[in-house]
C-alpha cells in the first residue's frame, strides 16, 4: 500500500520525519485528513492537533499554527514556534521595547561608569606591562 | 628592578591565565560544533518557506503585498546582531563599525539590538534604540528572537520606517567571519524554485497564504542571522583564545629567561663576595 512521507519542520529543526498511512491536520478552513495520492494542496493551519497514523499507531502533536503542504507522496508541516500566539508575542515585544527604554534611561550611571572603569583598568594594565618590559630590559 | 620572587610570582600568574584561555578555547570549539549543527537544522524550514513563497509569487504576480513593495526610504530600522559576551577579538567591533557607518548617512535610523555588546554601544552613543533582546544564550529559540523582529515589523507596518536592515557576522570559516548588511523588509524575493508546485490547490486563497507566509519568512531570516552570529562568535573566541595562549607561552619564556639571569647574577655576586672575603683573610 502507498505510504506518505510526513515531515514536521519548525524554525529550530526537524521534529518529525517518518512514514505514515494517514495524517490529520487542523487546516484554517477546517480539519483536514490526508491519505496517499491526495491532490497537491497548500493551506494555513490554525492552532490544534496533528495526528499521524502509521500501521495502526497514532501519534499526536500540537501545532500553534503554520502551513501544510501536501504533495502526492509527501506531507510537509511547517509549524510555528509555540509562542507565536499573538498575545504572548505582543507581551514579549513590549518587554523588548521596555528593555531598550531602560537601557537608554540608565544613562551615565551604569553603562558609562562600567565603560570608564574598563578603560581605566585597561590603561593600568598597559602601563604595568610597559613597566615590566622596561624592568626586564634593564637586566638584559 | 624586579626581584626574583616577583618574577616567579608573575610567571605563575601568567601560567594560570594560560590555563583559563586554553580551557576557553576548548569550550568554544565544542560550542562551535553545536552552533553549526543548529544552523544546519534551521535550514529545512527556511528552504521550504522560500520554495513556497517563490511559487506563490509566481501564481499571483499582480498582488503586491506591502512587504514586497519598495518605497522611498525616509526612515530606516537597523537590526544589529552582536554577541552577549566579549573575548571574541574584533567580531563585535567589525559589526558595529558597519552598523554605525550605515547609520551615519542622512536617513534617520532606529536600532533594534540583539545581543548585549551592541546594545551597550548604542546606549553609550545615545542612538535611538527601540528594542533590545539580550542574554539570548547559546541556543535561542525562534520565540526568543521574535519580539525584536516584531517591534521592527510594527514600525514598518505603521509606516514609521520604510526599510529594515540586518547587520550580523556571517560565518565563513573558523578564521573568517565577515560583518554583512542584509535587507529584511521589503523582502528580497528568493530565486525561483523548480515548478513542482504549480498544480497546487490553495486554502483559503493563494494570497491569504502569502500574507501569512511573508512575515514568517522575514522572521526566519533574522533567526538564521542570529544562529550564524553565534557560530561566528564561538569561532572568533577560539581564535582569540588561541592567540592569547600563544602570547602567554611567549611571555612565560621571556620571564623565565629574565628570572634565570637574575638568579645567576645573584649567585655570581655572592660568590665574588665569598672569594674576596677569603682573599682578604688570607692576605
Amino acid at each position: 500500500m502507498a505510504k506518505l512521507h510526513v515531515e514536521l519542520v519548525t524554525a529550530e529543526g526537524r521534529v518529525l520525519s517518518q512514514e505514515a498511512d494517514f495524517v490529520v491536520a487542523p487546516g484554517s478552513a477546517g480539519e483536514l485528513g490526508v491519505l496517499p495520492h491526495h491532490i497537491p494542496l497548500l493551506t494555513t493551519l490554525r492552532p490544534g492537533e496533528v495526528m499521524v497514523r502509521n500501521e495502526g499507531v497514532e501519534e499526536y502533536l500540537f501545532v500553534s499554527g503554520g502551513f501544510l503542504e501536501v504533495l502526492p507522496d509527501r506531507v510537509v508541516i511547517l509549524a510555528d514556534a509555540a509562542e507565536r500566539a499573538d498575545e504572548i508575542d505582543l507581551a514579549r515585544a513590549e518587554a523588548a521595547r521596555r528593555a531598550a527604554e531602560e537601557a537608554l534611561s540608565a544613562r551615565a550611571s551604569d553603562a558609562e561608569a562600567a565603560a570608564k572603569l574598563e578603560r581605566a583598568l585597561y590603561r593600568l594594565r598597559v602601563a604595568e606591562v610597559r613597566r615590566r618590559r622596561r624592568s626586564h630590559e634593564q637586566h638584559l | 628592578m624586579a626581584s626574583l620572587r616577583d618574577l616567579r610570582r608573575r610567571i605563575r600568574s601568567v601560567a594560570n591565565t594560560q590555563k583559563i584561555t586554553k580551557a576557553m578555547e576548548l569550550v568554544s570549539a565544542s560550542k562551535l560544533r553545536r552552533a553549526q549543527e543548529r544552523m544546519e537544522s534551521a535550514r529545512p524550514y527556511a528552504e521550504e518557506l522560500a520554495g513556497i513563497m517563490s511559487e506563490l509569487m509566481r501564481r499571483t504576480p499582480e498582488y503586491r503585498h506591502p512587504y514586497l513593495a519598495v518605497r522611498p526610504v525616509q526612515h530606516r530600522c537597523l537590526i544589529l546582531v552582536t554577541s552577549d559576551r566579549g573575548l571574541v577579538g574584533a567580531l563585535n567591533a567589525n559589526s558595529l563599525r558597519l552598523a554605525l557607518q550605515e547609520m551615519s548617512g542622512e536617513t534617520p535610523t532606529a536600532v533594534v539590538t540583539i545581543g548585549r555588546r551592541g546594545r551597550d554601544v548604542m546606549r553609550r552613543l545615545r542612538k535611538p534604540l527601540i528594542a533590545d533582546i539580550s542574554n539570548y544564550g547559546d541556543r535561542p529559540t525562534l520565540a526568543d528572537i521574535l519580539p525584536a523582529v516584531r517591534v521592527a515589523r510594527q514600525q514598518f507596518d505603521e509606516g514609521l520606517v520604510d526599510q529594515i536592515d540586518l547587520v550580523y557576522a556571517r560565518f565563513v570559516s573558523v578564521s573568517r567571519h565577515d560583518p554583512v548588511l542584509q535587507r529584511v523588509l521589503p523582502l528580497e524575493p528568493p530565486a525561483a524554485a523548480p515548478a513542482v508546485r504549480s498544480l497546487f490547490e490553495y486554502e483559503p486563497e493563494a494570497r491569504d497564504v502569502l500574507d501569512a507566509l511573508l512575515p514568517r519568512y522575514a522572521e526566519a531570516q533574522v533567526y538564521r542571522a542570529v544562529l550564524e552570529n553565534i557560530a561566528s562568535e564561538q569561532a572568533a573566541r577560539i581564535v582569540a583564545m588561541h592567540s592569547a595562549s600563544e602570547n602567554a607561552t611567549d611571555l612565560i619564556e621571556s620571564l623565565t629567561l629574565t628570572a634565570n639571569k637574575v638568579r645567576q647574577t645573584t649567585i655570581t655576586t655572592e660568590l665574588m663576595e665569598v672569594v674576596s672575603g677569603a682573599g682578604a683573610l688570607a692576605g
